[in-house]
């Protein structure tokens, strides 16, 4: 009871601090009345009306004195001078405007952006699946060594390494096979028109150790999975059935067919859940036993392996039996392997089996980019700390500036704490603004960059949650941001005499060291991101200009999908020459597929004396006209060329036959004979960053699946429709499963250099920007500062060279050393960050003197207009004024 | 925080107990009239000015204990009439009998007997 009324009389008081008091003349009057009582009950008996007056007035106290009291208890006095610190911070803003703006737009900019990085590692690396126990899910990873010592990765396994690794975990644990999601053509009901979907096909026991509960009709489990191919059921993603179906209550019984077989829907997983690949949204679940032909392919590795350790059962104690019968295979292998080297065989022995945390899922978004996402994320925290440190800056000379005022408060009674309040609500005023505007900013920003990370042709699809815990960091940093922006104007507030400032007149008092110990942070921290956004800039240049031998411009890939692979030559050749006769069309070529798409085939050929790793690639004839790869020596493919012919590249002629002209001889795949009928120029074949490799191109031969690649006259995506079309007319067996231009497989290998070039940019220009700003403030306060002292060192004589180094030396120095300090932070993580740079390095020249000198050109600037003042000082108006 | 202990009520507590009482004894009265009132029963021990009475007066119309209103006096005057309220009779009973408790407790330490 008593809480309720003390809760009461709190909240009333709460109210009352932010709200007028509209009845104030009626508490006067009140007051004035109780005087009045007081002095009719004097002169009753017998006192003057003055003496009276007098008397009352000391019995009862003063009008004013109770309206202060009255005030104080009608409000919560703490809190009032909170209110007011606010209005009189408002204030302040307002007064100095375009600097408050600047400090509020860069702070936001960090801020919005760190959190929108961080919204980015949360959703794609932290964020655990909506599954059971994400905790004690675990994916198996092969940590591999080549002969020569160099470390490699693999988390993707065939199946029959997965029937053995499953035996070897035995009961101890549940295993998982996990395929990858992957874009696969699929068609509903009788209709002929393609689709596109995600497809993972996933084992039995999956839904059930994720603890999965439907949200329309079941999901499959391990019954489900027991027969090869015989069991074609389908679960949908609840993003997929709502999205494509509208979340249809029929959608249990409707089928689709994908590849050879038709598939029944029995059921949509629950809301949440889409898949185990962060940065890719699984729609369809298969499972694992009807990618039939996958099940008895040594080498074809479609699938992660997890494992779930039964309860008591450790990780490691998994891994340890994983291990085992790893080494124990390897072992087997070596023995029965007779005329390899020991240091390959010594390679193969030292593999590893990790098991690393797969609660947050695992995907190839995840490796690719959590390198870059932890840099972005560094960079912008760099560049928040120079912005705190821009307007800590300005705080400290707002309240140096102020400087009369805070001594005119103390010596009439302010207390110190009070006076460092005043100055952190200011900033806490800036900071909550800035947090504000970042917010707004991570809001916008997060999509956009996710639309960076993958082409645009085949947008990512990422679950951005904005809720508490994407939320919590930001606020976390606004809180730090506010402390770190309050604490240096404080401290100098609460060291202010007020002797000492009166008699100074106002004169500077809080000592520059401070300010040039920042400076010096700021060009540290701006030449560090200038650096790394050099490398990273440097890196996209050098890989979108690199040549690629071939003309990407113009040019259509037709992903093509026969029904059936046998006697499908002719048709390819017939569509081809069709495609050829349209408006539009310059040439086209069938193949096995375009230049840098993922797929590749290598094998190792073997000529006399040596054998050499060689990447090779079915095309017919025209392949090289509509690519423009020039013929050096030779022939083209005919028509109808014997399987045996073979054009080779001029890596290959080096690699092969010492660049000797090699038409017309052989060379040996896999026990039978190539003989060379031609030779080309080099281009890339998969991977834009690969130095130019030997490749062997074989005539075209009856695929089921492959691509026709057409050069246009104009944009070549306009006349996609009518490839289609033709397409379809002229042979039903065959379909386009999907176009897509040339130049946007080649761009879609530079995303993660793209992104980090154009962020790195980013951020590198506004750390600039901002620490120039933060150059020319301290600059300018320590004109102002010291005027009188300047115009009096210019009437005794001082030269303009003298009073710029006075004003300027101290804190161009911390610039400077600042600036070596960020150089030398920014090369070693150069090193740190090799792997991502393409054809430059840290220690290159052009690494050093690009950050140094756009840093240089903005400190000029920076410092100019201040010094340009200190020097037009009249000595005769600074005397006259103070 | 919201009331600390300031010189003018070192009887916090004992205050609200002496106003509330002395607006049961006199029914609706103004502020004067509560002040005379305690000082003339304490005989003049207790006398309070307005900055002691008034927000004491506005912190018990706060919880709800008190009150106020707007009325004529006899003598044609504006006056702010103090009224206790059926929770002010309530919390005054709670303090009398904290009160009486304290000034057992306080009598048994002092040895009085």
């Amino acid at each position: 009871m008593n809480v309720m009324r003390a809760l009461r009389e709190w909240l009333q008081r709460f109210l009352n601090t932010f709200r007028p008091d509209r009845v104030r003349r009626d508490r006067e009057d009140e007051l004035r009345l109780h005087l009045e009582m007081a002095v009719d009950e004097a002169r009753r008996q017998g006192l003057s009306p003055p003496e009276a007056r007098r008397q009352a007035a000391l019995r009862w106290g003063g009008v004013p004195q109770t309206m202060d009291a009255l005030h104080d208890q009608r409000t919560l006095p703490r809190l009032d001078a909170v209110r007011s610190d606010c209005v009189q911070a408002w204030r302040q803003l307002l007064r100095y405007r375009t600097a408050s703006v600047a400090a509020i737009v860069s702070l936001g900019l960090a801020i919005g952006a760190t959190t929108a990085a961080y919204r980015l590692i949360d959703a794609v690396l932290l964020r655990p699946l909506p599954v059971a126990a994400p905790d004690r899910l675990f994916m198996v990873t092969l940590n591999t060594f080549d002969a020569s010592g160099r470390s490699g990765y693999r988390d993707d396994l065939d199946y029959l390494e997965f029937r053995d690794y499953a035996a070897a975990c035995g009961e101890v644990a549940n295993s998982l096979l996990i395929g990858m999601s992957s874009r696969v053509p699929i068609t509903f009901g009788a209709a002929d028109a393609v689709e596109h979907a995600f497809r993972q096909y996933v084992s039995g026991n999956v839904f059930p150790t994720f603890g999965l509960r439907p949200a329309a009709g079941r999901l499959f489990t391990s019954s489900d999975d027991l027969t090869p191919g015989a069991q074609p059921v389908a679960v949908l993603s609840y993003e997929y059935w709502t999205r494509r179906f509208g979340r249809d209550d029929h959608i249990v019984g409707r089928t689709f067919r994908t590849g050879a077989a038709t598939f029944e829907i029995i059921g949509v997983a629950p809301e949440g859940f889409t898949g185990t690949e962060p940065g890719r949204l699984t729609d369809i679940f298969l499972p694992s036993l009807m990618n039939v032909e996958a099940l008895n392919s040594p080498g074809w590795s479609w699938f992660r392996m997890w494992v779930r350790p039964r309860d008591g059962v450790t990780a490691q104690s998994v891994r340890e039996r994983l291990q085992a019968r790893l080494t124990r295979n390897h072992a087997a292998r070596a023995a029965s392997m007779h005329d390899v080297p020991a240091d390959q065989v010594a390679a193969l022995m030292n593999e590893r089996v990790e098991l690393v945390p797969a609660g947050g899922g695992a995907s190839g978004v995840q490796r690719m980019f959590r390198m870059p996402l932890l840099i972005v994320i560094a960079l912008g925290t760099l560049v928040l700390l120079i912005a705190c440190a821009n307007v800590a800056n300005l705080l400290a000379t707002r309240a140096a500036a102020r400087a009369r005022e805070f001594a005119l408060r103390v010596s009439i009674g302010a207390s110190r704490s009070r006076l460092v309040q005043m100055v952190m609500v200011e900033s806490a005023l800036l900071a909550v603004s800035a947090a504000a505007l970042g917010g707004l900013f991570a809001q916008w920003a997060a999509p956009f960059v996710v639309s960076w990370l993958a082409p645009a042709e085949q947008p990512m699809r990422l679950i951005l949650p904005w809720d508490l815990r994407t939320w919590l960091p930001g606020a976390g940093l606004t809180f730090v941001v506010t402390g770190l922006l309050g604490l240096v104007p404080a401290i100098r507030v609460s060291g202010f005499h007020p002797s000492q400032m009166i008699g100074t007149g106002g004169e500077r008092v809080a000592s520059r060291g401070l300010s040039s110990t920042l400076v010096g942070a700021q060009m540290a921290f701006s030449v560090f991101v200038l650096v790394v956004a050099t490398l990273f800039g440097a890196t996209f240049a050098h890989l979108a200009t690199r040549p690629l031998g071939l003309n990407d411009r113009n040019v259509l890939v037709l992903e093509m999908r026969a029904r059936d692979k046998a006697g499908t030559m002719p048709a390819w050749t017939h569509l081809t020459a069709r495609l050829r006769e349209l408006p539009g069309v310059v040439t086209a070529a069938a193949a096995g597929w375009a230049p840098l798409s993922d797929s590749g085939w290598r094998a190792t050929l073997k000529a006399p004396g040596r054998s050499v790793e060689t990447f090779l690639l079915n095309v017919a004839p025209g392949f090289f006209d509509v690519f423009d790869i020039a013929r050096v020596s030779g022939r083209d493919f005919g028509a109808d060329e014997a399987p045996g012919a073979a054009i080779v590249n001029e890596a290959f002629v080096r690699a092969f036959f010492d660049g000797r002209d090699p038409v017309g001889r052989t060379i040996e795949r896999g026990g039978s004979p190539l003989t060379v009928i031609g030779v080309v120029k080099d281009a890339v074949y998969r991977n834009v960053r690969d130095p130019f490799r030997p490749v062997v191109y074989l005539p075209m031969v009856d695929r089921d699946e492959g691509v026709i690649v057409v050069r246009t006259a104009g944009d070549p995506t306009a006349l996609g429709p009518a490839f289609r079309a033709t397409v379809a007319a002229e042979n039903s067996d065959f379909q386009v499963a999907g176009t897509m231009p040339e130049t946007a497989l080649v761009r879609r290998q530079m995303l993660r250099e793209r992104l980090l070039a154009a962020l790195s940019a980013f951020f590198g220009g506004m750390g600039l920007l901002v620490a120039a700003v933060g150059l020319y403030g301290v600059l300018n306060a320590a004109v102002t500062g010291r005027r009188r002292e300047i115009g009096i060192r210019i009437a005794l004589g001082a030269r303009a060279r003298h009073v710029m180094r006075r004003i300027a030396a101290t804190v161009l120095g911390a610039a400077a050393a600042g600036a070596v300090a960020g150089l030398v932070g920014g090369m070693l993580f150069g090193r740190v960050i090799d792997s991502l740079l393409f054809r430059i390095a840290a220690t290159d020249a052009m690494a050093i003197v690009t950050p140094l000198s756009v840093l240089a050109a903005a400190a000029a600037v920076a410092v100019f207009t201040p010094l340009r003042r200190a020097v037009q000082i009249d000595p005769v108006q600074v005397l006259k004024t103070d | 925080m919201t009331n600390r202990e300031t010189k003018a009520d070192v009887l916090q507590g004992t205050l609200d107990l002496l106003v509330l009482q002395a607006v049961d004894g006199l029914g609706p009265s103004h502020g004067y009239a509560i002040a005379a009132r305690l000082e003339q029963v304490s005989g003049g021990a207790i006398q309070l000015n307005m900055g002691t009475l008034y927000p004491a007066l506005m912190r018990l119309e706060q919880r709800g204990e008190l009150r106020a209103s707007w009325a004529v006096t006899a003598n044609n005057r504006r006056a702010r009439l103090y009224a206790i309220t059926k929770a002010g009779r309530k919390a005054l009973e709670q303090r009398r009998a904290d009160w009486d408790r304290m000034v057992g407790i306080m009598k048994a330490l002092l040895g009085d007997v």
